[in-house]
């Protein structure tokens, strides 16, 4: 059976059919082709699919596509505006917060998370708050220099 | 040719600290992964039904019910496979589907391909296997008991160790393991088989060796190499586990496109690839060594069995690298290493950064820390007195006499900076004054072999075009995981032409591009890429320089490159004008280039030769703290200097340090395999298997890269290696964690405790030293 859903995606009105145990995640990068947001472990553990929903950071394959009807989703794509980088990803850039990129969409979308709920986090808060995305490449080093820098950006 | 690199005013060149060349597009998602390719209408998904049993005769194999499922289109065996059912990488019989006999829980039996993931994988459970269940072999001792191995065991000797230990003054004798790893790379395997006229077959796969791809589907599909080209752009994370195992995942999708006409795509889940691919493997130890008063070794004998799993796979390569780095940083005089590739009914262990190297140094620095004990002396005394020399005791067990050795400089160097020996003191206090908590520290000195230990792998290819606008096309044989490869070559060419980085386009990996490639694996990514790379720029430079030469009427030595343009004395043009006017002269703009590795050698029959062209140093100092009453252990504070020669890009290297470094601290700490009695492994996602996490690592973790220190032999701008050596840096960990327990028994009593030191070995091993320190006391 499938179910009509309607949502805001970076901003603009999407519509699609979907079954009932289609995921968000499904949903953003088989229906929509947004395909920047990542699924790492499909059990909802790495954190590579992370996105917002209605401000708040999730894990876009811990949510079935029907419970975001209405909702309000922010992805990586949406996230830049236009060649201006968000700052978290400038800093991400910046600090060589990253190395084959496949979590890193995760980690920015969990990091503005972080820098939401605490303007100004210490790297211990950073480390403690980050726990839910994985990164196998780095060692998160970069990642909490990266989320620090901007955090005092977006306070700006 | 080496020597260059040192101009700086242009953007990206070598020794920058450039940025990741994907950094942009990983930070907004666009990036593309193969999993994000658009879908080509049509495409399939292809799913396998693996084995239950670890080892059985498949007596039938009945599709019908899964092809009577809506959206089915194949349910595809063994049988089925048109050309020959093998993809081994080094020896034979490896196939892609089981055939007769199934040999591992998770052995793939069959292969289902319908029109959604959600299609296949009901059909995949409708498919009925009848079984015949045999008697496994599960662990690495019963398998060794009866010499059963996947190819014949190594045996690498010296001298008469038998004699120089029975000799010797003091002996001791012990026995220690450590535990496999998965790659857990964050793109799991995946491949897209897009099917072409005449049979031919674009193979897109997240792969470290597209050359092997290409090799295993022509096999498969039994058509010509020249019918199969193989792409990648990028893989999200390798780490070794790309090298062989991808083979399995395209040649399926190969497979299934084959034969239904279609697209296919194979996007394993994670729990599949946790339990169908192959890992770091395991080893059991048993050693003896014989050493002086002050704790010099003179003979040496150690037992290095290793799980090889259920086929060959890489582990023969893998086998000679663990023999090879058995010494690490020391002389051994009279030396046997004993390497037996035991076969288990287990998935196939492969490649995993360090290939076997880690393992190696493993044993011998729980040797030097028995030697410690037994002898009652620091085991930095003991490192010491046992350290490689410059001008003697430098010949390797192999037969490698080491030219560069600079590791005792550097622990001191490393040593000195961090105050090491008032940092012991302080853990002695802060151990007096605390009941639970033990604190422990260690130092880990690493010596890496450089290059493939078999020399035919050592060459490598790349392609440079540069067009009339003056931008250019690079591509090479090397492939881009995250370390960096891509923008490292780029360096190298935006150095050749003195131009910005940014008018290099880096391009995908294609077999059609750059052939018969080696795995971008060992270390060697760039320094043979990198060179191949330098190699066809220089060959277009020159005959750009000739057009020049002839336009300023000059010789072509006058001509110089600089800051995007070319000189004669005080004229100029600008590259872009030069280009054009190369074309227009036609002259070609367009080259190939090539590399081999000197001077190496390797003999794998006596195990003997030169198999390095360089070595790469390092050294690390970690301090721990364990919790007694639970096992629990933190890692508080790790100090690391590494040699990365004259780095190419230092930004790239330190990341590669940190990463390796927080790599081998899983594999030695949290990153715990666990098989039931039936050979299923019961930790097969990330809820179970534990790799580390940003609260994990070190809160204050110090990376310095040396200082002044080009590589002695000329390697691509004097760099050095550095994708595997800062891996066994995290030895300094576990020796750490063993410091700790150590100091329990009052420091003369060997912990018992193999790796990986989760805190249930850590509780054991605390019970167990107290336990015996006790006893002794009484």
């Amino acid at each position: 059976m499938s179910y009509s859903v309607k949502m805001t995606v970076n901003g603009k009105e999407v519509t699609g059919e979907v079954e009932g145990r289609t995921l968000l995640v499904q949903f953003l990068r088989e229906h929509l082709g947004l395909t920047g947001t990542h699924v790492g472990c499909d059990t909802s553990q790495c954190g590579a699919c992370t996105i917002h929903m209605n401000g708040r950071a999730v894990k876009s394959c811990a949510l079935l596509a029907t419970h975001c009807e209405g909702q309000d989703i922010l992805t990586i794509e949406g996230l830049a505006d236009g060649d201006t980088l968000h700052p978290m990803q400038e800093a991400f850039r910046e600090h060589h917060a990253l190395q084959c990129g496949f979590c890193t969409p995760g980690m920015v979308m969990s990091a503005i998370g972080i820098v939401d709920d605490n303007p100004d986090p210490s790297h211990d808060e950073i480390r403690h708050a980050l726990e839910g995305n994985i990164c196998r490449c780095t060692g998160y080093h970069n990642i909490v220099l990266a989320i620090e820098a901007a955090a005092q950006e977006m306070n700006k | 040719m080496t020597g260059g690199g040192d101009t700086v005013d242009i953007r990206g060149a070598a020794h920058a600290k450039v940025k990741h060349d994907s950094a942009v597009r990983h930070v907004t998602g666009k990036a593309i992964y193969i999993d994000d390719m658009p879908n080509v209408p049509g495409t399939l998904e292809a799913l396998f039904v693996t084995s239950p049993h670890a080892h059985a005769r498949i007596i039938s194999i009945d599709g019908a019910r899964a092809l009577a499922m809506a959206g089915v289109h194949a349910v595809l065996t063994a049988e089925d496979i048109p050309g020959h059912n093998d993809i081994a990488p080094v020896f034979s019989e490896e196939p892609v589907l089981a055939s007769g006999t199934a040999e591992y829980v998770g052995h793939p039996v069959a292969l289902v391909v319908a029109e959604t993931y959600d299609m296949a994988f009901a059909a995949a459970k409708a498919v009925r296997v009848a079984y015949e269940p045999l008697e496994p072999v599960l662990s690495i001792q019963e398998a060794l008991a009866n010499k059963h191995y996947t190819f014949p065991e190594q045996i690498m000797e010296r001298g008469d160790p038998d004699g120089a230990i029975e000799g010797a003054v003091n002996r001791v004798s012990g026995r220690v393991s450590c535990g496999g790893q998965d790659h857990f790379y964050l793109e799991g395997q995946v491949a897209l088989a897009l099917p072409g006229e005449d049979n031919d077959m674009l193979v897109y796969s997240s792969t470290q060796h597209p050359s092997e791809v290409q090799h295993g589907v022509a096999h498969v599909l039994g058509i010509a190499s020249n019918q199969v080209t193989v792409e990648v752009r990028r893989m999200g994370g390798g780490f070794g586990g790309k090298e062989s195992q991808p083979t399995i995942i395209a040649a399926a999708a190969a497979l299934a496109a084959h034969k239904t006409g279609r697209p296919a795509k194979y996007r394993m889940r994670r729990d599949d690839d946790m339990v169908v691919t192959g890992k770091r493997h395991d080893f059991d130890f048993t050693y003896e060594v014989g050493f002086d008063h002050d704790g010099r070794i003179e003979g040496i004998d150690v037992v290095m069995a290793m799980r090889s799993g259920n086929v060959a796979d890489l582990s023969s390569g893998v086998l000679a690298r663990a023999l090879c780095h058995g010494d690490n940083c020391y002389y051994l005089p009279a030396v046997r290493f004993q390497g037996y590739p035991c076969k288990t009914n287990t998935v196939s262990n492969t490649a995993f950064r360090g290939f076997r190297g880690p393992q190696g140094m493993f044993v011998i620095e729980v040797v030097l820390e028995h030697i410690a004990r037994e002898l009652g002396k620091p085991v930095e005394d003991i490192r010491s007195v046992n350290y490689y020399g410059t001008d003697d005791r430098n010949t390797t067990p192999y037969g490698q006499t080491i030219k560069d050795n600079i590791i005792a400089e550097l622990t001191e160097s490393l040593k000195n900076a961090i105050d090491y020996d008032r940092r012991v003191g302080e853990v002695e206090r802060f151990n007096a004054h605390q009941t639970s908590l033990k604190k422990g520290i260690a130092l880990m000195p690493v010596k890496f072999g450089v290059s493939f230990n078999t020399p035919l792998l050592n060459q490598a290819g790349a392609l440079v075009h540069v067009f009339t606008d003056g931008s250019v096309h690079l591509n090479h044989g090397g492939t881009e995981m995250g370390q960096g490869l891509f923008t490292k070559v780029a360096q190298v060419v935006a150095t050749v032409f003195q131009i910005d980085i940014d008018n290099i386009k880096i391009s995908s990996t294609r077999t059609d591009k750059v052939p018969n490639t080696s795995a971008t694996a060992a270390s060697s990514g760039s320094d043979l890429n990198g060179m191949a790379a330098l190699n066809a720029a220089e060959t277009i430079k020159d005959r750009m320089a000739g057009v020049a030469a002839d336009h300023f009427e000059v010789a072509a030595n006058e001509i110089e490159f600089r800051q995007n343009r070319v000189y004669a004395g005080n004229e100029s043009l600008s590259f872009a004008a030069l280009a054009q006017m190369t074309w227009a002269a036609r002259e070609s703009l367009s080259s190939t280039g090539y590399y081999k590795t000197p001077e190496i050698n390797w003999d794998a029959k006596t195990l003997t030769g030169n198999p390095f062209y360089y070595f790469t140093y390092g050294a690390c100092v970690s301090e721990v703290v364990i919790d007694t009453l639970t096992g629990e252990s933190r890692v508080l504070r790790a100090d690391i200097l590494q040699d990365c020669g004259k780095s190419l890009n230092p930004s790239v290297d330190y990341g590669q340090i940190e990463g390796a470094f927080v790599q081998g601290m899983g594999w030695l700490t949290s990153e715990e395999l666990v098989w039931d009695d039936g050979g299923r492994l019961l930790t097969h996602g990330p809820s179970t298997y534990k790799i580390p996490g940003s609260r994990d690592v070190p809160p204050e973790l110090n990376i310095h890269i040396l200082e002044d220190a080009p590589n002695r032999v000329p390697t691509i701008f004097r760099s050095k290696a550095v994708g595997e050596p800062p891996l066994m840096l995290a030895l300094a960990v576990y020796l750490a964690i063993r410091d700790a327990v150590g100091r329990l028994g009052g420091g003369r009593l060997m912990p018992v405790l193999n790796a990986p030191a989760t805190p249930e070995a850590i509780l054991t091993a605390v019970d167990d030293i107290r336990r015996r320190a006790e006893a002794g006391a009484k």
